[in-house]
């Protein structure tokens, strides 16, 4: 696979192909895959999400500390300003995708469980409003892979290393960078979709309380969903972001190091060591315990 | 090498790739070690698998691993209890195992019958892991491919004979790593292949006289 996004890009431009067929045919060499075989993956991959995220919107799950769930539910019929718009019902989209895998259910993680939800959320959610058939968002689902499997070589995708930015952060680049070819981008516009949605999300720390992947994450993937619709409306509107994308990822895994581990996943800082935190994962996890016997 | 299907994947029961489905993988692999679900094991985490484990279901799914369930099967929720019902002995411990270990580092101790092992892996995002060491052999395992592992004694020829018996089973190598812990001791062999080896295969390596153990471990990722 690729370890630049500048090197797929240059090569889809001189093949005058997208980044999803790059990807394809980069995955068929390496892992010595047919292409219909990879894209029989993606696809099923595919199903799962929707499955995921139909579950989630019937709004009677509990994670298994009962802090979230039911909240995709909510927003569903919500009155604020987004209602009955495709933001709104990506936003929902998000929610409910990560409101199953707090509630250990079954989730395709894209990259990761904790930012699970806003890839198919983007991609799902674009496909119904303007119409994409499932081929194309399984070309999409590609065109992420690729996008996350550049993070992973340059930067990270854990947030024990990295914070949220390598999670959320990395799942916002790959659904803008996708959503932007799915939706008729070129390559380099999707380039600049992932660099635009990434600098948003820069610095942004790990801080689940006691430690589970349950709150902020499920809000996180809402917000992170938000924050790659604005890096694709910004790049298919022919914004470029003067930093090259590689170097964003790059520095993106260099935050990561430098960040205390208190950031990273450990429960240590952040929201999770406010006050209320302390006192509800406290609560919330002798009750789990309790629970179990 | 990252597959897109890593990225894209695992299917996976929630809540974390690296503290749940990682973790379920690590468990699968040393449940390879011993041929079976163990009758005692002894988990040691160490980092953020010490510290936030619990909360993330790493207990749950590193006994799930050790039991044989793979990271989409809906019983890791309930894999502490299924350990029990089956009789696998199992104790967590934290601890610290190097300064520079990774944050998600857990060192495994499984026995069945009279065999046993220990593993140390990592889990590195995305479900990706990556096994540092076998029975206190420095190895590089990561469960994308059929890995065959040995042990034997470190003599000329070794390696020819067990590569002719892989190449006889239609076996292809990806990759091969032999360690030693001093000359004359015994060696430690790392076979990564394109194919399953066969309980043929298997079983012709077990033969030779100078194999003191031999494992065949499953893939446990690279997507599908």
């Amino acid at each position: 696979m690729y370890k630049s996004l500048a090197d797929a890009i240059a090569e889809a431009e001189r093949q005058g192909c997208r980044l999803a067929d790059v990807a394809l045919a980069a995955e068929a060499r390496d892992q010595g895959r047919k292409t219909e075989d990879i894209r029989a993956a993606l696809k099923r991959a595919l199903d799962v999400m929707r499955g995921a995220i139909e579950k989630g919107n019937e709004g009677d799950l509990k994670s298994a500390s009962g802090l979230v769930g039911g909240d995709a539910a909510k927003l569903r019929v919500g009155r604020g300003p987004l209602a009955e718009t495709a933001f709104r019902d990506i936003l929902t989209r998000a929610l409910a995708v990560q409101e199953v895998n707090a509630a250990m259910g079954v989730i395709v993680a894209a990259p990761t469980a904790g930012g699970a939800g806003v890839l198919p959320a983007v991609l799902t959610g674009l496909a119904k409003a303007k119409n994409v058939p499932d081929e194309r968002v399984v070309d999409a689902l590609a065109t992420a892979g690729l996008i996350g499997a550049v993070v992973a070589e340059r930067a990270s995708l854990s947030g024990a290393e990295g914070g949220c930015q390598a999670e959320t952060g990395a799942a916002a680049g790959m659904a803008a960078g996708a959503a932007t070819e799915m939706l008729g981008g070129t390559p380099k516009q999707a380039g600049h979709a992932v660099a635009l949605t990434m600098q948003g999300m820069l610095g942004l720390v790990c801080d689940p309380l006691g430690g589970l992947v349950e709150l902020p994450c499920v809000f996180r993937n809402a917000t992170g969903s938000a924050m790659a619709m604005a890096g694709i409306e910004m790049a298919m509107a022919g914004i470029e972001f003067a930093i090259p994308v590689d170097e964003v990822i790059d520095v993106m895994g260099e935050i990561g190091r430098e960040m205390d581990v208190r950031y990273r996943e450990t429960a240590g800082g952040g929201l999770a060591a406010t006050p209320t935190g302390r006192r509800l994962a406290k609560e919330r996890l002798y009750q789990i315990k309790r629970s179990e016997g | 090498m990252v597959s897109l299907l890593d990225i894209i994947g695992p299917v996976m029961v929630g809540p974390s790739s690296s503290h749940t489905a990682g973790a379920c993988r690590i468990g699968l692999l040393a449940r390879c070690l011993i041929g079976g679900t163990p009758e005692r094991g002894v988990l040691q985490l160490h980092g953020s698998f010490a510290r936030t484990g619990e909360g993330h279901g790493t207990d749950k799914a590193l006994v799930a691993g050790l039991l044989g369930f793979r990271p989409d099967d809906e019983k890791i929720r309930t894999a502490l209890q299924i350990a029990e019902r089956e009789g696998l002995d199992y104790r967590f411990e934290k601890t610290t195992i190097a300064d520079a270990a990774h944050p998600n580092t857990v060192r495994v101790t499984v026995e069945r019958g009279d065999t046993t092992a220990t593993l140390l892996g990592s889990s590195l995002g995305a479900g990706r892991i990556l096994i540092h060491e076998i029975d206190g052999y420095p190895v590089e395992v990561t469960g994308n491919l059929e890995t065959l592992v040995l042990v034997a004694e470190d003599r000329k020829g070794s390696i020819a004979r067990i590569t002719s018996i892989l190449a006889e089973h239609d076996v292809n190598i990806a990759t091969l790593r032999l360690t030693r812990k001093e000359r004359g001791g015994d060696a430690f062999i790392v076979i990564e292949c394109d194919e399953h080896p066969d309980a043929g295969a298997l079983a012709e390596i077990r033969g030779l006289d100078w194999v003191r153990w031999a494992r065949s471990l499953d893939r446990v990722s690279g997507g599908g």
